[in-house]
């Protein structure tokens, strides 16, 4: 997305280091996020593309022994400022995680929760609106329309992490995280899923973790390779792919190491 | 001698341990393959050895009282004397023979109390001979197996698993031989103390129906509103209400602190602690209620210008819901860190704040675990004797005024059982009637609880 001919950027790390104790996970991360593209973050296990990701919505803060340094601009908005409201954040910055997790709840509960604690709707009506819609922007809605007051948790693996997305997009937030969301899933979920991220990045900005470098081929448009902490080379996906800087990139994605 | 014996048996089957592990290791030597590790050998011989000879150990133990007598008896068998008239001759016979006989000393007597000490006499050694030659014969038996190499393990495994069945044999066993003995004496009291007058009845005073001759014990008319167990069934839910109504919220708060917001520092040290709770014997706790709780609880109404007695349901109720806080906030903690971390991290990504999560998510997840701690701790209310014994007085009054004395079915069932009774009379009978109903209340509510905790275990696996 352009606007006046330049890409706008929606999340800039700014020298991030994190350290879980004593040891330190991220070194000096600095990586721009542009909005309304899909951003693969790629690289071996334990590399700290998961620990970064979680550093955008501060869910690293539920760990005791995790620090986090550095300034996360959001919408020029320091993240780690003292002065953030965590639930405000959480609410703008959406998270799907790697093993589907619905609530033990009904379908339709498990999308009102979050509108319900933000307050969102006023009538049941209106509630009913904001299941629909997100469950319709899911693709899950025609599947699962008849079935909203059954639990959430009986419901098949790619229909449970669908069900999470509608879950983090119900509060319409700006920028959805995805930690290896298709990990846990067979390829014709993974395909649906993946189709969908294509959908949802007209309205959201979506920073995917994957270990699927065909994934992050097919998905994204920019990506971040990632390896012992550091940063090693980032840029837009056609790049990072054909014609990357860094040989430790090119040695990873060709499948020589990792 | 029987103890001599037994010591050898045991000493056998050690040594044929021993002996069986060598063969298994000679074996070995010879470079042939072994089908069970030397030990099974040694374990092999040695069930071996002991199995057969207690076997025929307690099985003389079991028949030789009773052919003893029958030997001893028969010379009298065609002399017309009845039953009870045998019996007596024999036991004079045995206390003649152990020389505590104070009577009149017959000739007849005198010669079977020489003929049962030669029985016995017989006997002993002839057990002995016979269990040593059983001994013998099946060592050598299992000797000459194990030298051909066959099967010890399958054998050594079926033993084991025969001996851990016997154990769980005898524990349900000896549960249901309780709950036999409970509805024999139960149905017994029935028989003289109608249902309906014991199950709506509002007169407990068991006390009225002690001093009595035999000749009346057995007219229901004498025991009419004597039994009538509404006042302390009354008391025993009320009390076991005011104990919950201090054990599940202090429980259960303390148990949230604990698993959600405590540091892993304060849960190493704070757990712990809350659990020593558990360990104090009930009836400390009984003493603390009766002598500090409830004394302090009558000057503090006595100065606010109230009724209150010095043993109260308040105070009893109190101090045992203190006794229950570690069952509910141990049990609960356990319950609410087993809800998976996914589940709280997919509420916080939404925004959520801890109450909300714990709120919304964590605690509904976790209710049917909690609602299965809270039972076994109402169970534990209902079951607890020390405290009301000490603490909430011992007469059955029907009261619904936490402030004065009441009384439960534990208590009762101590107030019947202290001092002199006699069975068959209906007011010991009366406490085989509460224990069954107690019995019964409690399995009811274990049995609840049990599949409360169940289903919700079958949720996350």
């Amino acid at each position: 997305m352009k606007k006046n001919g330049v890409k706008m950027i929606k999340i800039k790390a700014k020298n991030v280091d994190v350290f879980y104790g004593k040891k330190q996970a991220l070194y000096n991360i600095g990586l721009d996020i542009e909005e309304n593209q899909v951003t693969a973050l790629i690289g071996p296990s334990g590399c700290g593309k998961s620990t970064f990701l979680r550093c955008l919505n501060r869910m690293n803060d539920v760990i005791d022994i995790c620090s986090v340094k550095g300034e996360i601009l959001i919408n020029d908005f320091n993240i780690n400022d003292k002065s953030c409201d965590v639930v405000r954040l959480r609410e703008k910055i959406g998270m799907v995680f790697q093993k589907p997790n619905p609530f033990p709840k009904t379908v339709y509960e498990n999308i009102s929760y979050g509108p319900t604690i933000h307050g969102m709707a006023q009538s049941k009506q209106e509630m009913d609106e904001i299941v629909e819609t997100s469950l319709k922007k899911a693709a899950l809605w025609e599947e699962i329309k008849d079935r909203l007051h059954e639990p959430g948790t009986g419901l098949s693996g790619g229909q449970q992490q669908r069900l999470c997305i509608a879950r983090a997009i119900s509060v319409r937030p700006e920028v959805i995280l995805m930690d290896e969301p298709c990990s846990a899933l067979d390829p014709i979920a993974t395909a649906q899923i993946e189709e969908l991220i294509d959908e949802l990045k007209k309205e959201h900005t979506i920073i995917i973790v994957t270990h699927s470098m065909a994934q992050a081929a097919r998905v994204s448009q920019n990506t971040g390779f990632f390896h012992l902490g550091h940063l090693i080379e980032h840029g837009s996906t056609d790049k990072i792919f054909k014609n990357p800087d860094n040989t430790k990139t090119q040695d990873y994605i060709t499948g020589r190491f990792g | 001698m029987n103890s001599i014996l037994f010591t050898f048996i045991v000493l056998l089957g050690f040594t044929s341990y021993y002996f069986g592990r060598k063969k298994a290791y000679t074996i070995q030597s010879t470079k042939k393959r072994l089908t069970a590790l030397p030990q099974f050998y040694g374990y092999y011989l040695a069930i071996w050895c002991a199995i057969p000879a207690f076997i025929i150990f307690s099985l003389w133990a079991i028949f030789e009282p009773t052919i003893v007598k029958l030997l001893v008896l028969s010379d009298y068998s065609n002399q017309g004397y009845l039953d009870d008239e045998l019996n007596l001759i024999y036991e004079k016979t045995k206390s003649l023979s152990r020389g505590q006989f104070t009577g009149e000393i017959t000739p007849f007597i005198e010669a079977s109390a020489e003929k049962y000490l030669s029985l016995r006499s017989i006997a002993q050694s002839s057990k002995a001979v016979i269990v040593l030659s059983i001994i013998i014969a099946s060592v050598a038996y299992a000797y000459k197996r194990i030298s051909s190499n066959s099967r010890t393990r399958e054998p050594v495994e079926k033993f084991l698993n025969a001996v851990l069945f016997t154990a769980s044999l005898a524990a349900i066993l000896t549960t249901i031989g309780i709950v036999f003995s409970l509805i024999f004496q139960t149905i017994d009291f029935f028989k003289v103390i109608p249902l309906f007058d014991f199950v709506f009845g509002t007169h407990w005073y068991p006390a009225k129906a002690f001093v009595r001759d035999s000749s009346e014990a057995l007219d229901p008319s004498m025991y009419s509103d004597t039994f009538g167990a509404v006042p302390i069934f009354a008391g025993t839910f009320f009390i076991a209400f005011i104990a919950m109504c201090v054990a599940i919220p202090i429980g259960l708060m303390s148990g949230i602190y604990l698993a959600e917001y405590a540091s892993s520092k304060v849960r190493q040290y704070a757990k712990p602690l809350i659990e020593i709770l558990a360990g104090i014997p009930t009836v400390v706790y009984g003493f603390f209620a009766a002598l500090t709780v409830g004394p302090f609880l009558k000057e503090l109404g006595t100065s606010m210008g109230l009724e209150v007695s010095a043993e109260s349901a308040l105070a009893a109720g109190g101090v045992m819901g203190i006794m229950i806080i570690p069952f509910i906030s141990s049990l609960s903690d356990d319950v609410i860190t087993s809800v998976p971390q996914s589940l709280r991290d997919g509420s916080y990504a939404m925004g959520a704040t801890k109450s909300e999560t714990i709120k919304r998510v964590i605690f509904p997840a976790a209710l049917p675990g909690i609602v299965g701690s809270i039972l076994l701790g109402v169970s534990r209310a209902i079951g607890e004797t020390m405290i009301v014994v000490m603490a909430s007085g011992l007469a059955a009054n029907l009261t619904l005024n936490p402030l004065e004395s009441t009384s439960t079915i534990t208590a009762q069932i101590v107030v019947i059982l202290i001092g002199d009774q006699a069975f068959g009379d209906p007011k010991t009978q009366a406490a085989f009637a509460l224990g069954m109903s107690l019995f019964l209340v409690t399995l009811c509510l274990n049995i609840v609880a049990l599949r409360v905790v169940k289903k919700y275990r079958e949720k996350y696996e």
